[in-house]
């Protein structure tokens, strides 16, 4: 780990202020990420600044029926909420998919949407990863990839987002409130949060340098029957390799999301709107931009299987 | 020193060997470059660095430290405290074996630094339970032979304590039927939940039988 200064936050805006200083300066909250990333000098930040004294750990009712939830609500209260458990089930069971019981106690709201990729590229300081070092080039283009995106990707990148969480706030149309270094506040929809790689896969969100997620809220509850899905190489503690989010409503339409196949939660309003007519017909629009390699092309059938095999069991 | 405990009249203990021999490889690998950059938070380093002090409740006793600012809180309770009962063992949260218990919470102490935990109540396998006077867990383990080489135990043990403890304040998991019933610690629930305690050695049939025990006993 290189060396780092270290101040503990008073205030939102103030912790805002803090990392907006320093052109290399990072917010830790969990750390369950961000300090796997630094031991490893993948993340090098001159100056840490932790906001777990902001507290910023409550689950409070919004004025039009929603919940608002704090950021640094940690992974297991927020899935063991019981407004949650009950109105947002497929939040709480994408939560309790991912990772172990003792990360989900230390990782956070706003740091698991900020989680960076688990590409083996990403990780490997000897390769090249446009991610890691802009302009290096793309290590897992031609290499191992088969856990890796079939879809949003681009010649420059195809990292997955690894978040389960992510996948249900996009389903539930979540909001992502922020303070930024001016003491502005601002509201981004989730799905303008997470962005695609593009020319430049090292910018990962919509935030500014220094803008700090100060809480994540959802709209009022959707009803339907609520759905997590996640196939992965073993039964507990692995990432996705492709994952559904799924609200389905009586008579079958309903909200569709899928995780593990790109650079962020992959949703489309429009090929929801096939879900009547069966799960291809809806994984057709979902990936048909799709560009998978040789070693993942098989996300394809494994997304359109499990998405029915998700619909068989709202139906059930 | 909890090492005399071992009955060992030897003038060298083990640990001060180990210690011995891996500052001399540290030499050995770092070139003047890297030396502040290493892994190891507490490596010499010929440069200033940045330092902060916190204070926190280790097993009841409260300990104020002066530590290098990347010190995680499993660096400080084996370096600066030598707790050694709590093991390091992959150092990025993948294998469970520096599992400690934080406010009530079990946490990987690799992936936090000590300084995020001013005030803390930190709860490691030493002050579960000492010879003579196990943790129920502790001694479970013992008798249905829970481990092999022992090195993932402590964690184990002190995950199994944060785990029963969520199992009883209706925290649900991956595999729980109904979100809104009180979850029931079957087995296929206690495998899920103890999914972040990797044993090399394969005891796992062992150690569900130790948890499965203690918690029927408790109930």
């Amino acid at each position: 780990m290189r060396p780092f200064t270290f101040e503990r936050a008073t205030t939102p805006a103030a912790a805002a202020e803090a990392v907006a200083h320093f052109p290399d300066a990072k917010f830790i909250a969990g750390g369950t990420n961000l300090l796997d990333l630094m031991k490893l000098q993948i993340e090098t930040p001159a100056h840490v600044v932790d906001v777990n004294p902001l507290g910023l750990d409550r689950i409070e009712p919004t004025s039009d029926g929603g919940l608002r939830i704090g950021a640094l609500v940690r992974n297991t209260d927020l899935a063991a909420d019981a407004r949650v458990r009950h109105d947002y089930a497929v939040l709480s069971r994408a939560l309790l998919a991912g990772a172990s019981g003792q990360l989900r106690n230390k990782a956070t709201t706003a740091g698991n949407l900020l989680q960076r990729t688990r590409c083996p590229y990403f990780y490997d300081t000897n390769q090249a990863c446009n991610k890691r070092q802009p302009g290096s080039g793309c290590s897992a283009i031609g290499g191992y990839s088969r856990q890796l995106a079939i879809v949003g990707t681009s010649p420059a990148c195809i990292a997955t987002h690894p978040s389960d969480m992510a996948v249900a706030m996009r389903v539930l149309d979540a909001s992502v409130e922020t303070v930024r270094p001016d003491g502005r506040t601002r509201v981004i929809p989730i799905a303008d949060f997470h962005k695609l790689p593009e020319e430049t896969p090292q910018v990962e969100h919509a935030l500014e340098h220094g803008e700090l997620i100060t809480a994540v809220t959802l709209p009022k509850p959707l009803g339907g029957v609520h759905l997590y899905r996640k196939v992965r190489d073993r039964s507990s503690y692995a990432f996705a390799l492709v994952s559904v989010a799924a609200v389905i409503q009586k008579g079958g339409h309903g909200r569709v999301a899928l995780g593990g196949v790109a650079p962020r939660p992959w949703r489309d309003e429009t090929a929801e709107s096939q879900l009547s007519n069966g799960s291809k017909a809806v994984i057709d629009r979902l990936l048909g931009d799709a560009h998978p390699t040789n070693e993942n092309a098989f996300k394809v059938p494994l997304a359109q299987r499990t998405l029915a095999a998700v619909v068989a069991q709202a139906r059930a | 020193m909890l090492e005399s405990d071992n009955g060992s009249h030897l003038p060298i203990t083990r640990r001060g060997l180990l210690l011995a021999s891996a500052s001399s490889a540290a030499v050995m690998a770092s070139g003047p470059s890297d030396a502040a950059t290493g892994a190891d938070s507490t490596a010499p380093s010929h440069a200033e660095v940045p330092r902060g002090s916190v204070t926190l409740t280790i097993n009841g006793q409260s300990h104020t430290l002066e530590l290098d600012t990347r010190t995680t809180l499993l660096d400080a309770l084996r370096e600066h405290l030598h707790l050694t009962g709590t093991k390091k063992g992959c150092d990025h949260g993948q294998c469970g074996a520096c599992t400690v218990i934080v406010d009530g919470r079990r946490i990987n102490s690799c992936l936090t630094l000590a300084l995020m935990h001013p005030g803390a109540e930190v709860t490691t396998i030493e002050g579960l339970g000492q010879p003579g006077h196990l943790h129920p867990l502790q001694a479970a383990f013992v008798k249905h032979d829970g481990y092999q080489c022992g090195y993932c135990t402590p964690g184990q043990i002190c995950s199994a304590v944060g785990m029963l403890d969520e199992v009883r304040t209706g925290i649900p998991s991956h595999v729980t039927a109904d979100l809104m019933a009180k979850p029931l610690l079957s087995i296929d629930e206690l495998r899920e939940r103890m999914s972040g305690n990797i044993c090399r050695c394969g005891a796992y049939s062992n150690i569900v039988e130790a948890i499965t025990e203690v918690n029927g006993a408790s109930a």
